[in-house]
């Protein structure tokens, strides 16, 4: 990432400008051409910088009111087999392997699972035990209750 | 912030938000193309989506960064926090501008966030500043390997 692209990011992390040209609207701002603009994101989101560029919901506002965050006990040798098989379930957006906090947080498998009905939610989190099924050494289900924020990414402004 | 706001929506509305998560295009007019494959004119896709992001239905848009691939650090952390002090702590926690997400959830562990910063070394540093501020331990939990991330919601 040179530094042009640290402007583009700086210019572009808080949102997209809403207007009919926003390539130019950021070029303005970096001092470079739209079409400059649109080559260095293409070649972000090709090496996998930039994840996505689009509309993010808030999803409790599309009626998902059961966000779990389903955390699993797997035995460490196991875990990197049976997370890509959760990571794959339709119910699951995001999957994880973090390391345990033993004693007071021994789960080291995370699969978020979301449901616009509790009996949704529940049906996610009984597919991924049925995937574990023996290597299963137990589960927590952490259900969100509110969002205390959500800004995304920030740089900071400094070089 | 929990709220159900399908009500707000109409079919334009969700074929923008089912098509969109993700590949908004890179060219000069974008919202003229967004407009043509959902059916609105270039303003009335543009005024739309700004509709959307008032009413909290988005919370973002535009490039979604990848911390790590840029050079950065990430990780999700969590905190056990009194309730009687939960809202005094969330506000301390929240006024990291490293604190990307943060989740209120029901377990002894009742507050989960994400921080994204710029150095992979800075994370330790702010695990270690928001300690500090609220005098609560920080549970860092650094993912190991990402499995699978993908956007599968529905409007």
């Amino acid at each position: 990432m040179d530094e042009i692209d640290r402007k583009i990011v700086l210019a572009t992390q808080g949102g997209l400008p809403l207007v009919a040209k926003p390539y130019e609207a950021v070029g303005e701002i970096v001092e470079i051409s739209s079409a400059e603009v649109i080559k260095r994101m293409e070649a972000m989101l090709e090496n996998g910088m930039i994840r996505r560029i689009g509309l993010v919901p808030n999803h409790y506002a599309l009626g998902y009111k059961f966000n779990g965050m389903t955390t699993w006990n797997v035995p460490d040798e196991k875990a990197r087999e049976l997370g890509k098989k959760i990571g794959a379930l339709d119910c699951v957006t995001h999957s994880y392997l973090r390391p345990r906090h033993l004693p007071d947080w021994p789960y080291n498998i995370f699969a978020m699972v979301h449901g616009k009905d509790k009996e949704t939610a529940e049906a996610g989190v009984e597919q991924i035990a049925e995937v574990l099924g023996e290597h299963n050494q137990g589960h927590m289900v952490l259900f969100s209750t509110k969002i205390l924020k959500k800004t995304g990414l920030r740089l900071g402004g400094k070089k | 912030m929990r709220e159900d706001k399908t009500h707000l929506l109409d079919d334009k509305d969700r074929a923008l938000i089912n098509a969109y998560q993700g590949g908004f295009p890179l060219c000069e007019n974008p919202f003229a193309v967004v407009g043509a494959v959902v059916g609105l004119s270039e303003d009335e896709t543009i005024t739309r989506i700004k509709r959307l992001l008032d009413e909290g239905v988005l919370t973002r848009f535009g490039p979604l960064y990848h911390a790590e691939r840029m050079g950065g650090g990430l990780t999700l952390a969590a905190m056990k926090i009194p309730p009687e002090y939960f809202d005094e702590v969330v506000e301390k926690v929240n006024k990291f501008p490293e604190v990307a997400h943060n989740y209120e959830r029901q377990h002894a562990l009742n507050m989960w966030f994400v921080l994204a910063t710029e150095t992979p070394e800075r994370i330790d540093e702010v695990v270690g500043e928001i300690e500090e501020v609220t005098g609560y331990k920080v549970y860092n939990m650094p993912k190991e390997e990402e499995f699978f991330v993908e956007l599968k919601f529905e409007a």
